[in-house]
């Protein structure tokens, strides 16, 4: 398998400074709905986890293992976006709690 | 779809997962950062199907572990909210596990199959990410049973634990980097893997109940470093990015936490913090004002500002929505009140906010730490409702106090204090608080919830009588 890891790094680095700079701006009211939202992101982990479940692979017991990540992302990404948003509903200002 | 083709699809998706947290910094864009994070998500799922590595027989095993996933995640975004940061801690331990258990199917099918050999640089990765999956595992299902009380919360020490602990994860460093140099020592894999869920358990063990929100934080950011190790291993940039983007998350909300407790990363993590020798130090008979629940509601009416301290005893006594009746009475009679938010209150980042946003309270009158405190001096009552070690006096003045030189709202500054609180035993730190004994406070004493139940219900009762 060759990777051009170098393009890999610069990727990874210039998203960590992007990452850094935007999440510095989130707003401290929201800290614990941003935990729950990026839960959800990191559950990209699916990504991975189809890709093994899906691909033809020496032993099924490879696909297996894809198929129980992908259940556990799947899980990550159903309850962290619903309860982000969730909690996100119950930030009112003062005219619309009225 | 070829990987051209599917790649731009992952950058649409990289750049509406940018935006999803570019619109949590205003509690009004924020729910359209929700929207643009399924979307990001779905387009990356979508995109992923469309892998021509994917053979049509398994799409429905797929299908059906997305069912799995979906039937039991709808049920955990159903937790009260004072539930979140174990729901929280538990979702962190589903990330990790999904990230190792991709790690480990990886890392067999290397030798299985062709075109999945492992460099040097793969089998280095592939090991971090195991590594970091499986600890994040392990550690976050530890933190979850902490904070849902079927572990004991106090920290668990032992003689020489930080020995053990760094001895451990050096062996399964080491481990990595010989398998990394030569990937035919196949069997250090799983030891590695042993070796992470083991300091996965042992990392938690010595954290308590108050340094939860750091934990939690930290959990999050490795739950995001797995994520990138397992692009690094499966030459996936969209993996990498958003990866990245929750490491950061982790890491900007672990240094936070770390500030608002004014203690470094290794610290927390090799400290133990509020061991109970603090506790026993002082015995000396102090003596404190108590005062009834009519008592504090004559006080506050009186006031024209009023300061609402809360903590994580709002929390555990539910007491939430009796605080926003008070709200609504003092308002009424047209007292200012506002409540002063420490980072570090409760059991996660934003913990508080979240819990008075529950309870029908403007975001508007949450106010942060540093905001508040200049303005305490002017306050007439500050109440404190469940917090105690962040309104501790003795972090500005006591040098020998384990708290000294933590930030903390400044509820004794303002011109008198009333602190609801179940009894005189000290807090969860074992940590004397001097606020208690101060001249101007005025301790109530039962449970949040039933106080501040009574003290609405003469106000009310008081106001009905005009």
């Amino acid at each position: 398998m060759k990777i051009d890891y170098i393009s890999l790094l610069f990727v990874f680095v210039l998203a960590t400074f992007i990452g850094l700079d935007v999440i510095r701006r989130v707003s401290r009211l929201l800290h614990t709905p941003l935990m729950s939202l990026t839960n959800a992101i990191s559950a990209i982990a699916v990504v991975g986890s189809i890709i093994i479940a899906g691909q033809q692979n020496a032993d099924f017991k490879f696909n297996i293992i894809g198929l129980v990540a992908i259940a556990a992302s799947v899980c990550n990404i159903v309850s962290g976006f619903l309860i982000t948003d969730r909690m996100l509903k119950m930030f009112k200002k003062r005219e619309a709690s009225k | 779809m070829s990987n051209y083709y599917i790649n731009i699809v992952y950058l649409i998706s990289a750049v509406l997962f940018v935006f999803s947290l570019k619109w949590m910094n205003d509690p009004q864009t924020a729910r359209r950062g929700v929207i643009s994070g399924v979307a990001a998500m779905l387009v990356a799922v979508i995109g992923t199907l469309m892998n021509p590595a994917i053979v049509a027989v398994n799409y429905k095993w797929i299908a059906l572990a997305v069912i799995v996933g979906t039937v039991v995640g709808v049920p955990l975004s159903w937790v009260p909210l004072t539930a979140v940061p174990q729901r929280t801690a538990l979702s962190h331990a589903f990330g990790g596990l999904a990230a190792g258990l991709v790690g480990v199917a990886e890392f067999y099918l290397s030798f299985s199959s062709s075109g999945h050999e492992l460099g040097h640089f793969r089998a280095a990765a592939l090991c971090a990410e195991v590594l970091l999956g499986f600890l994040t595992f392990t550690g976050s299902l530890m933190a979850a049973g902490k904070l849902q009380e079927i572990i004991p919360t106090r920290p668990i020490t032992y003689k020489g634990q930080n020995l053990v602990n760094i001895g451990l994860l050096g062996v399964a460093v080491i481990g990595c980097i010989v398998l990394s140099i030569d990937t035919n020592y196949k069997f250090i894999f799983p030891v590695i893997i042993f070796l992470a869920l083991l300091f996965g358990v042992l990392l938690i063990i010595p954290i308590g109940g108050a340094d939860m929100p750091t934990v939690i934080s930290m959990l999050n950011a490795y739950a995001g470093l797995s994520a990138v190790a397992m692009g690094f291993v499966m030459d996936n940039k969209l993996l990498i990015i958003a990866g990245a983007l929750d490491g950061s998350s982790g890491l900007i909300l672990s240094i936070i936490m770390c500030k608002a407790m004014n203690r470094s990363f290794t610290n927390i993590l090799f400290g133990a913090f509020g061991q109970v020798q603090a506790a026993s130090a002082e015995t000396q008979q102090r003596t404190v004002k108590s005062a009834t629940p009519e008592d504090a509601a004559q006080i506050m009416e009186q006031a024209a500002k009023v300061v609402i301290v809360p903590g994580y005893g709002m929390a555990v006594a539910q007491a939430q929505h009796r605080v926003k009746e008070l709200y609504d009475q003092l308002t009424k009679r047209g007292i200012i009140v506002k409540f002063a938010i420490h980072p570090v209150a409760g059991r996660m980042p934003g913990h508080m906010n979240v819990l008075l946003a529950e309870a029908n309270i403007p975001y508007t009158d949450l106010v942060e730490m540093d905001d508040i405190n200049p303005e305490m001096p002017q306050v007439d009552v500050a109440l404190v409702v469940g917090a105690n070690d962040v309104v501790n006096p003795a972090a500005r003045t006591n040098k020998s106090s384990p708290i000294y030189g933590m930030p903390i709202i400044d509820a004794d500054k303002a011109k008198s204090c009333l602190a609801i609180k179940r009894s005189m035993n000290p807090g969860f730190a074992g940590i004397e608080n001097d606020l208690y004994y101060a001249e101007k406070t005025l301790m109530v004493f039962g449970d949040a919830k039933a106080v501040v139940g009574d003290i609405v219900k003469y106000l009310a009762g008081e106001n009905n009588s005009h």
